[in-house]
């Protein structure tokens, strides 16, 4: 074996992101490692590259004991890392980039320029690629810097060259260069960890795979052994305990007016072909692999990102949003999927994090109402049974659950006709889980049109009246409720034909 | 994630780009106080104005690794002021006790600077603000609230006031320092380093280069250099200054930036920045002619309203030639 990490563990004050992980890669081999967010998989790198250390368990490299302190420690070692956001200097060159921190140098101890410069330019030779090495990195486009940090790996005479979801931002032909710059390194005995999250590519580029979910390696497998349905099922796994099935009205869904209808729908590499309606009074789920484009089809709906081909109309009339204010006026509200980064603003009070939507109507003489405020403020709390001290107590004291529904309630004093919610369940003990969703099914009975965007299998079947599935930015696959069970998600989410 | 991927980033040229403009102002300045002033120049001003402007000079090359690395160095003219102090009262020991005291003393305020911003994580704005209060305090405490005579009899006059082969020393002092910095940052792959750091820290640590040491080495260095320029001081004007120095720190910044390098790091270059410091230098010259002909009578007042309402010339023409640059 080249890499051996057995019994990896790591806590982050006191929550622990890996549980006795492990992973083994042997030399010219590529090894798929999958996972949803928060699996685990960052942090498992990120303590074999040296970027954390681990709180115990092993690591053998090259059959030596290793405990790398820096990521430049395990460089020195052979292990390279390509990294999603590739991590080049976009303002030097790009011969300086292939060999930042290991210089060619002069007898005077100088930058040997020539040298550099040749040097880089014969490694990306070997890739067919004829750049002007003493153009800035942040001219070429992605694929060609991927190629360069590629080459930088190389001339580190890596052992073990990491990729992390190296084709995210790449098109289908820009693919087949990387798959071919993979199939080269392993014919020269190097090793390959690429973590990815579309399946066809993994089947076709990946030798063995192990399959990480909550903090713990599931799964290890040759990629030939794991059929797709397989490996969907360990990476989405179960939740522990089953949510109560929501009580739905039984009428029919598909006699009920359509009101958000987004047909064809299409913006950038990650949202390719996208179809899905949500009708009045229902909950619209929208299913999907990690990277298959659900998020991004919700920014599409409320005007963050420019929808460039398709078209969205709402109660049959087309619509075209420029900025997300558009959208609000329309009555849209959007609750995402990161409560931290841009949902919450944890100093605020309750109060004032839940009007934050509705302030521009609150004005009266050009100032707040604190006393509609304190009425509107006091009446959601009510409804939506947010636990908290008083409306003035900071919204961070609260826990994950009732911050969910103070955002909801943000959305709601709105009034608006149509929510989408991005994963509301994320990060909220169980309790609380079948507690949203039993709100949200309450507003949906009320006539509120909810687009639930959700990677958890259980929420979807609880919750949802029918779930598109998207695979890829493409809509794969409506379920409608009569539809719904965990085979047919997990089969149209594997994307295969049965 | 797609939009930050495809982004183009600042082009070869921007930088090239101001490099030239500052260039071409400072020839026009130049010219300009050629035909109008008669004196403009003789020797007494040339070398004047490479004595006085030296230790300017010195703290902006300081500066201007600091600024390529992301950082600011506010500290600079409060540890050129305490320099100038200990210079002072180590020169009746010597002239080389007074030249290495003062740099001591820059290089300690200067680590301490990069310490607190490495391992204590403190933005460097508000560490070296901290660090400029403290080292007027210190400057004010170790000379009783008044200046401080050096000693004339032991040489370290000579080395603010005297010429070797006819040039003043304060400027062969600069021009070594900018000879050296040029080839530290063109050359040296540490230079490199602290250019690649500023285009992104998070990167550079991934890419396993040494940030904390390097930027640690930026601070200690921009306070070596402010302590060289206090020697200067003192020795120049015969007395160490504790209360010299206000606003150095901008001039420091404002010469940086003058001379293209970006406030928010990864670009910039050891020469332009040498003509950011020569041009607005350049200013003062022509405004203290322009009060010499009497026509007009500037205070100083107004003549910092002048360099300031400059200034912020140079930089909105710089930041609009970039922008067309980048389109």
């Amino acid at each position: 074996m080249l890499l051996s990490m057995q019994d990896i563990s790591k806590a982050f004050s006191g929550v622990s992101a890996l549980r006795s992980a492990s992973l083994e890669i042997a030399a010219g081999e590529v090894m798929a490692l999958v996972g949803q967010n928060g699996a685990g998989k960052s942090t498992l790198i990120k303590i074999l590259t040296g970027a954390y250390q681990r709180d115990s368990g092993t690591i053998l490299f090259e059959d030596e004991d290793v405990a790398f302190a820096t990521p430049g420690a395990s460089q020195a070692k052979g292990i390279a890392t390509i990294y999603q956001e590739i991590n080049l200097a976009p303002q030097r060159s790009v011969a300086e980039n292939i060999y930042l921190s290991r210089e060619p140098k002069t007898a005077l101890g100088l930058l040997d320029r020539r040298a550099m410069r040749a040097g880089a330019a014969a490694v990306l030779k070997t890739f067919n690629l004829d750049i002007d090495v003493d153009m800035p990195v942040g001219h070429f486009s992605a694929a060609t810097r991927q190629m360069i940090a590629i080459a930088r790996a190389v001339t580190q005479k890596a052992r073990l060259v990491i990729m992390d979801e190296p084709t995210s931002s790449l098109d289908e032909r820009e693919v087949d260069i990387l798959f071919q710059t993979i199939r080269t390194l392993k014919r020269n005995g190097v090793a390959v960890l690429f973590i990815g999250h579309r399946l066809d590519e993994l089947y076709e580029i990946c030798d063995r795979v192990t399959i990480m979910r909550d903090g713990q390696t599931v799964a290890h497998s040759a990629m030939a052994d794991m059929p797709k349905m397989e490996l969907v099922r360990h990476m989405l796994g179960k939740e522990l305990a089953a949510f109560q099935a929501i009580a739905r009205d039984t009428g029919d869904d598909e006699a009920k007016p359509v009101r958000l209808a987004v047909e064809g729908a299409g913006s950038g590499v990650r949202v390719r072909d996208v179809s899905v309606t949500v009708r009045e009074g229902e909950i619209s789920g929208l299913a999907g692999l990690l990277g298959s484009g659900r998020t991004e089809t919700a920014r599409i709906i409320f005007g963050v990102d420019k929808l460039e081909k398709g078209s969205i109309r709402i109660d049959g009339k087309e619509r075209r949003y420029g900025e997300p204010a558009d959208a609000i006026a329309d009555g849209i509200g959007l609750v995402s999927e990161d409560r931290k980064i841009d949902g919450i603003i944890p100093d605020m009070s309750i109060r004032e994090n839940m009007t934050l939507a509705l302030l521009p109507k609150l004005k009266k003489a050009g100032i707040v109402d604190r006393a509609r405020q304190q009425e509107i403020v006091t009446r959601y709390i009510k409804a939506l049974g947010v636990k908290c001290a008083s409306p003035d107590q900071p919204i961070k004291e609260l826990s994950g659950g009732n911050q969910q529904k103070v955002l909801l309630a943000r959305w709601l004093c709105t009034d608006p006709r149509i929510l989408i919610i991005d994963e509301p369940t994320r990060g909220i003990d169980i309790g609380a889980k079948a507690e949203i969703l039993k709100l949200l099914r309450n507003l949906a009975d009320e006539g509120l049109s909810v687009l639930m965007i959700s990677s958890e299998l259980e929420e979807l079947l609880a919750a949802a009246d029918r779930v598109t599935v998207l695979s890829d930015g493409r809509s794969v696959a409506v379920l409608k409720r009569n539809e719904l069970s965990e085979t047919a998600l997990l089969s149209a989410m594997a994307h295969q034909v049965n | 994630m797609l939009k930050t991927l495809s982004r183009p980033f600042i082009p070869k040229s921007s930088g090239d780009f101001a490099r030239l403009g500052v260039l071409l102002a400072l020839a026009g300045l130049i010219l300009f106080g050629a035909l109008r002033y008669d004196n403009f120049i003789s020797p007494f001003n040339i070398l004047s104005f490479l004595r006085y402007n030296s230790m300017f000079a010195l703290i902006a090359l300081g500066m201007a690794f600091v600024i390529i690395t992301g950082g600011i160095d506010l500290s600079v003219g409060g540890v050129a002021a305490m320099a100038s102090v200990v210079a002072a009262y180590l020169s009746p020991y010597g002239w080389f006790p007074g030249l290495a005291g003062g740099m001591i003393a820059g290089l300690i305020a200067g680590s301490i600077n990069g310490l607190i911003i490495t391992r204590m994580r403190i933005q460097p704005f508000i560490a070296t603000l901290a660090m400029m209060l403290a080292a007027y305090g210190t400057a004010l405490l170790l000379a009783n609230n008044q200046s401080v005579s050096v000693s004339y009899d032991t040489g370290f006059t000579t080395i603010g006031q005297d010429d070797f082969l006819g040039f003043p020393i304060p400027g062969w002092i600069a021009a070594l320092a900018y000879v050296l910095g040029w080839i530290f940052l063109e050359r040296h792959p540490a230079g490199r380093h602290v250019l690649a750091i500023g285009d992104g820290e998070a990167t550079a640590n991934l890419m396993g280069l040494k940030v904390e040491k390097t930027l640690f080495g930026v601070y200690a260095l921009s306070g070596l250099l402010a302590g060289l320029a206090g020697v200067i001081l003192a020795s120049q004007f015969g007395a160490g200054q504790p209360t010299e120095g206000v606003g150095w720190e901008l001039f420091a910044i404002a010469s940086v930036v003058v001379g293209g390098t970006l406030l928010t790091g990864g670009s910039g270059s050891v020469g332009a920045t040498l003509a950011g410091a020569l041009l607005l230098a350049m200013v003062f010259n022509i405004l203290n002619f322009e009060n010499g002909l009497g026509w007009i009578s500037l205070s100083a007042y107004w003549q910092s309203v002048i360099r300031g309402a400059f200034l912020l010339v140079v930089v909105v023409l710089q930041a609009r030639l970039m922008k067309k640059t980048e389109a």
